[in-house]
């Protein structure tokens, strides 16, 4: 089935035209109310300037001052094709974690790197965390071309540089194209000022992604979200992670493998006989077993084992260093567990990708980790490139929400 | 699934998210199409029968039909309605004409904050969604107002996936958008293929109809034909005009939204 609204990702160094380059598809592809035009026709003369297309993604009073995109924004438009969700990302270095929280919800990714100014920091590091939240979707803009004098070398030695790059993080983009958001060059329309391009425009670019539809997996998850008691009935509810699950189906709950028989699908006012990944259910079992939210239910047919280790890639986002042996709380999916780092097995720099150090102490703030990590209780995970819900994770300290990652190996 | 059952899932798994974090949860119910709509999810997310009350903030300038839906469903669907309303502000003449910045804050941001109080509130669900305005754009499902309400839109949490902040500091309350992701037309299409029950202010009459509805004083019609939700979904598919174009607190100055929303406006 084809897919109606993609989800789509702008990310790149700061001041590389992420917010100019959102406002430029809103204009191109008609998805403006007049009166927004006109609003920032307005603002931007207040504020003394030429109208500036990057306020229709920056709304905040202090981003539109300062120039600068503070916070992941989200804006709608369509092509003759398809919807669009476009998420706007920050390319300050102090705003990653709102860039990183914007990239979670992406499908596929624009890179955009300023032709004039070239690769940049947060270029590498925005396409490292895309790579490591599993956007594989690729698109390069190279943003500015005009300032170059739409230069054709200019534009092959970028490419070269930028795809080298790229190759190490095994990303493959599916077009790069040479823009300029703010002549409206390539991004809807070609244009005899780049002539010697012979790829696709943006939109074009967009369109022609192909998007893999959800192919139902082989392995069931259902992480139990929580339990409900209607009527005297039991009601067990949450989201298929992965897999589907049948009336009648003779399934293990883990970490505890307890047996059990589906006996009824349940959603309001309906019954359902199968339900698949995605779908936000409820269901009752045949037996009365002792469950509780985090629990997850797997078939029975080579189910996974829990483990207490696995290895992962980790980005860490707070300014409290992330150190060896001292207490954490993983979660992944709805299971929530005491853990520790047990090993820092490589210390990157999360640009260059340059090993800082090996068997490291701690992780700091915006570096990226390949970790052991060791949880007090066995839980149910799977490798990220398998079932992505049951292979990606959070670290919480205290209140917040400080590192994010995905698991590339289970440890019996 | 389809794009509407994706959606519909989304919601639901944030909505129980929220109650199994949060006991002392609500809802609030403009009794506009997008909380009805919630409404409607929420009554899905728990098989008919919601586990907390759903609150409506009333300033009394409310249109009547708005009034006259609210009797009617709170019955049928038996919820537990609780009416907030800052009486003190209003026994005072508190009304539009004082100033708009200040009658939304005191009649829907006070009134709010005493309901939160009075009931010691840790958790709200609201319909807010991201294509609404731009500053609701920047929102986070899961989002932390402080204890004075502030919402510190310079320093918001990380969320990533579908693992959303569960703990906050005992003052704070959490603000949660299970229908961020949802657009105007997302919702009429929902509300068509769903059949959800709708203010009739949202259908021409006339040659006018509503877009957006909030208070009687402050909201005004655009030219429409649109008569059905289906009239409505066509005129939506190629309209330029924006959603809140005949809200006055939007208009007022280019930040108002983003000043009232610091204070604790929805």
């Amino acid at each position: 089935m084809k897919k109606e609204t993609v989800k789509i990702v702008i990310v790149g160094h700061v001041d590389h035209g992420k917010s100019t380059l959102i406002g430029r598809l809103l204009l191109d592809t008609n998805s403006l109310p007049k009166e927004k035009i006109t609003e920032i026709n307005k603002i931007s003369k207040e504020l003394g300037k030429d109208t500036q297309l990057a306020y229709l993604a920056d709304q905040l009073k202090e981003e539109r001052e300062q120039n600068i995109t503070i916070d992941t924004t989200q804006i709608f438009f369509q092509t003759r094709k398809r919807h669009y969700v476009i998420i706007d990302a920050p390319g300050h270095l102090q705003f990653i974690k709102n860039m990183i929280t914007g990239a979670s919800l992406a499908e596929a990714a624009v890179l955009i790197v300023d032709a004039q100014e070239g690769i940049q920091e947060q270029t590498r590091r925005h396409a490292y965390i895309i790579r490591m939240l599993g956007v594989d979707k690729v698109i390069v803009v190279f943003n500015k071309m005009d300032l170059v004098g739409y230069q054709r070398d200019k534009f092959t030695t970028l490419e070269a540089e930028l795809l080298e790059f790229l190759g190490d993080l095994e990303i493959k983009p599916v077009h790069t194209i040479p823009i300029s958001a703010k002549e409206a060059t390539n991004v809807s329309k070609k244009s005899q000022k780049i002539n010697w391009h012979a790829g696709p425009t943006l939109i074009e670019g967009l369109d022609s992604l192909k998007l893999s539809s959800k192919i139902a997996k082989e392995s069931l998850r259902f992480p139990i979200q929580d339990i409900y008691e209607l009527d005297g009935e039991k009601i067990i509810v949450g989201r298929v992670a992965s897999g589907e699950i049948r009336q009648g189906q003779k399934v293990s709950v883990l970490p505890n493998l307890q047996y059990t028989t589906i006996r009824a699908i349940k959603v309001f006012e309906k019954q359902k006989t199968c339900a698949r990944e995605g779908e936000s259910i409820g269901l009752t079992l045949d037996d009365p077993l002792e469950l509780k939210r985090g629990n997850i239910i797997v078939q029975q047919k080579s189910p996974p084992s829990p483990i207490e280790k696995f290895k992962g890639n980790i980005f860490w986002m707070s300014k409290e260093p992330l150190h060896i042996h001292k207490p954490i709380l993983l979660r992944c999916a709805t299971q929530e567990v005491e853990c520790i780092v047990e090993q820092i097995e490589k210390r990157l720099n999360s640009s260059t990708l340059q090993i800082l150090e090996t068997n490291a102490q701690a992780l700091r703030m915006n570096e990226a980790g390949i970790v052991i990590l060791k949880t007090h209780q066995p839980i149910v995970v799977d490798k990220f490139s398998s079932v992505e819900e049951l292979g990606r994770f959070v670290i919480e300290r205290g209140y917040n929400t400080e590192g994010a990652g995905v698991i590339t190996e289970l440890i019996q | 699934m389809n794009y509407l059952d994706e959606l519909e899932s989304k919601s639901i798994y944030i909505i129980r998210e929220a109650y199994n974090r949060f006991k002392k949860i609500a809802l609030l119910w403009s009794i506009g199409k997008d909380s009805t709509s919630l409404l409607w999810v929420t009554r899905k997310a728990f098989f008919g029968k919601i586990p907390f009350p759903i609150i409506h903030i009333d300033t009394s300038f409310k249109f009547k039909e708005i009034y006259e839906f609210r009797t009617r469903y709170a019955k049928e669907w038996n919820l537990n309605l609780l009416i907030s309303k800052n009486e003190a502000a209003l026994g005072e003449g508190m009304c539009p004409q004082r100033g708009k910045f200040e009658c939304c804050n005191t009649l829907k941001t006070e009134a709010l904050k005493n309901t939160i109080q009075e009931y010691d509130l840790k958790a709200l669900l609201l319909a807010i969604r991201r294509d609404e305005h731009g500053i609701r754009a920047k929102e986070r499902y899961f989002s932390p107002r402080t204890a004075d309400f502030k919402w510190n839109y310079q320093n918001q949490p990380p969320e990533l996936w579908d693992l959303y902040r569960s703990k906050i500091v005992s003052e704070q309350h959490f603000r949660i958008h299970p229908m961020l992701h949802w657009t105007e037309l997302d919702i009429w299409k929902y509300i068509q293929r769903e059949k959800i029950p709708i203010v009739n202010l949202y259908f021409a009459k006339r040659g006018k109809r509503y877009r957006s509805i909030g208070c009687h004083t402050c909201c005004l019609p655009v030219d429409s034909r649109a008569n059905t939700v289906k009239k409505i979904i066509k005129e939506l598919e190629t309209t330029t005009v924006s959603e809140r174009s005949g809200r006055a607190q939007d208009k007022e100055n280019a930040y108002t939204m983003q000043k009232l929303r610091s204070l604790g406006y929805m």
